[in-house]
């Protein structure tokens, strides 16, 4: 398949979708896709971003607000009027169908003439690592080669926008690693604008340019994966996004004290008081002496590096992230110090 | 070295099977193989294929298509208005009363054959019955050109009454199978609504649709009790034949001529029924 595809502006305009039943799906979305962006919207679950999703793709009807494709509003158009390509989270092969003709299926409503049809679908099968597996049907195909050829039935068409609806949850670990790896590769090669709904904020992390985080139909805070991380804007994208401890404090002039250490404030507008503090395990260190100790609970072998919890005089359970060289065992005691910012912090009297 | 074979243990979860295999061997299997060896032999015991060929004489060729007629047009129209239902059936809620209801209510009224449905339109459309009556009160004579009823035309009705609730319940667990994604898929890849039944959803219940069709042609063709009430006189379809061919000894003469007839429907519903399976094997397939 040639990369004759481009990328296309998605605008969604204060989008509310509302169901009837309780506080809306999606309360006020807004979100701007650049062309061939790639953009996560993470969040639990029920927070919205299938919704949002699906409304981009006219599977659902917004109660109000807009969807443009490319500045063209879409936001009444009938869902196979508006030129995308979208992947679901269960397969969706065709089963009647072998792989081939299930690639070939968007060109043959586009009556594009059986010779390119052909064409175009090997070329899309063989894109997604799937040549000669064209006569196969979807019971004859693993999960992750039945999200290959879906990827390639969506591709085909040489739409402007990717929609993935979680397609890799359904699949084991190796696996989505692989494909999730793939889908970028062939986005990044193809510039094909993205929206890929995802609870996992690893994938979220690994694959996107920029992260939505989501929370109650909301947009909670949009960024680079790494902006996210250490500047998370709000304590519910602090602990969503990585593993975070939560401490107590209390801010004054400036700073958070933190167990009588001082920590810079990633936000300094905060309000004196006591506070929760969220800092990353990574962001502590076990060292051979200093003024907070705390013993050792447990420790576990991650691979690359190990992570040991320690429990704090005031029964504080802290997680520590440090080198694997570096051996800790349960009843040991050790001393600590905090050598990063905290990423958020939270006044107690406002949870 | 090699491995010690690894002893199987026997599953005693299969002795609960025992009687229900013990009651068909002796009321199905035994009583099906004597009516059909019955078929070639004579009178005194001799081995005869005059019964078998028998089959192939007018009379007997025509009840069978007569048969053949009633079966096919009570499944061709029980299939049609039955997947009607299942469709009306699928825009209601699946919990919900109305679908719960009509779900219970065909289970019952697909067993609802022989006698009692044969009274029921002999109350109701019968000679006497009350809106024969009426309707003759009215100027309309649903008899004007002979009593139908009890004639083989006059079975369309009532075992379209048991065919259709038949097609209900074998029918739309395949409708519901159809998974909401195929018809997102079928949009977002360019399709209309006509295109999604006529080259996802259409092909996808195919199979079902036939296989149920030829199940309502087995039920149809096997049918006996209702048509045995109704018509009394004749033997006008194959299950008729063969009970004229037990209890009369006058109108053919031959009572082993019922083994034999018995052997032709066998024929038929073997075939079938392997065609029913064949169907639903691709079916399971497609919707695993």
């Amino acid at each position: 398949m040639d990369a004759t595809s481009r990328g296309a502006t998605v605008e969604l305009t204060e989008v509310v979708k509302n169901y009837g039943t309780g506080a809306p799906a999606l309360d006020t979305l807004s979100l701007h896709a650049r062309p061939g962006e790639f953009v996560a919207l993470l969040g639990p679950s029920g927070c919205g971003k299938t919704t949002a999703l699906r409304t981009v793709a006219g599977l659902e009807a917004v109660t109000s607000g807009s969807i443009s494709i490319d500045g063209r509003d879409v936001t009444d158009q009938p869902t196979n009027k508006r030129d995308l390509g979208m992947v679901f989270q269960s397969y969706s092969l065709f089963p009647h169908l072998d792989a081939q003709a299930n690639v070939e299926f968007g060109l043959r409503m586009r009556r594009v003439p059986a010779g390119e049809r052909r064409e175009r679908a090997l070329g899309a099968l063989e894109m997604v690592g799937l040549g000669g597996f064209g006569s196969r049907f979807a019971h004859q195909l693993s999960g992750g080669q039945q999200q290959r050829v879906a990827l390639a039935r969506a591709l085909v068409t040489r739409p402007r926008v990717l929609l993935l609806d979680e397609p890799l949850s359904a699949l084991d670990a190796k696996v989505r690693v692989q494909l999730r790896e793939e889908i970028r590769r062939i986005q990044t090669e193809l510039g094909i604008t993205t929206l890929f709904v995802t609870h996992d904020q690893e994938e979220a992390l690994a694959v996107a340019d920029r992260v939505a985080v989501m929370r109650a139909g909301r947009i909670e805070q949009i960024g680079t994966p790494e902006a996210l991380y250490t500047q998370p804007q709000t304590p519910f994208v602090a602990e969503f996004i990585g593993l975070s401890n939560r401490l107590p404090g209390t801010v004054r002039g400036g700073f958070v004290e933190v167990y009588g250490v001082e920590l810079p404030l990633l936000d300094p507008t905060v309000a004196p008081g006591p506070v929760t503090v969220a800092l990353r395990p990574e962001d502590v260190e076990i060292v051979s002496e200093g003024a907070l100790a705390g013993v050792v609970v447990s420790t576990s072998f991650l691979g690359s590096l190990r992570r040991s919890t320690v429990r704090l005089p005031d029964d504080t359970l802290l997680a520590v992230q440090h080198a694997v060289g570096l051996r800790t065992a349960p009843g040991e005691r050790v001393a600590l110090r905090f050598t990063g910012a905290c990423v958020s912090v939270k006044h107690e009297e406002n949870p | 070295m090699t491995a010690p074979a690894r002893r199987r243990r026997p599953n005693l979860a299969v002795l609960g099977l025992t009687p229900f295999a013990l009651y068909v061997l002796l009321f199905l299997a035994v009583p099906t193989v004597l009516a059909v060896t019955t078929g070639f032999f004579d009178k005194k015991g001799g081995f005869t294929l005059d019964n078998v060929s028998a089959l192939f004489t007018p009379q007997v060729l025509s009840t069978f298509l007569s048969s053949f007629w009633v079966s096919g047009v009570t499944a061709v129209v029980g299939a049609v208005v039955g997947a009607l239902v299942c469709y009306a059936l699928l825009g209601t809620r699946p919990e919900g009363a109305l679908r719960q209801s009509i779900n219970s209510a065909s289970s019952v009224l697909a067993q609802f054959g022989g006698v009692m449905l044969a009274f029921a339109f002999i109350a109701t459309i019968g000679v006497q019955g009350i809106i024969t009556v009426t309707l003759k009160n009215l100027g309309v004579d649903l008899y004007a050109d002979g009593v139908w009823l009890y004639q083989v035309p006059g079975l369309l009705l009532p075992y379209l009454y048991f065919q259709v609730p038949l097609m209900v319940i074998t029918f739309l667990p395949a409708l519901e199978g159809l998974k909401p994604q195929w018809a997102e898929a079928n949009a977002t890849l360019g399709g209309s609504r006509l295109t999604f039944w006529v080259r996802v959803a259409g092909p996808i219940l195919a199979p079902s649709f036939f296989g149920s069709l030829l199940l309502l042609f087995a039920n149809a063709f096997s049918s006996y009790a209702t048509a045995a009430a109704l018509i009394s006189q004749g033997s006008q379809i194959v299950p008729l034949q063969i009970r004229s061919a037990l209890i009369s000894e006058t109108v053919l003469g031959r009572s082993n001529l019922a083994g034999a007839l018995a052997l032709g429907m066998i024929v038929v519903m073997v075939v079938v029924m392997f065609g029913y399976s064949l169907l639903q094997s691709k079916t399971a397939r497609w919707q695993r």
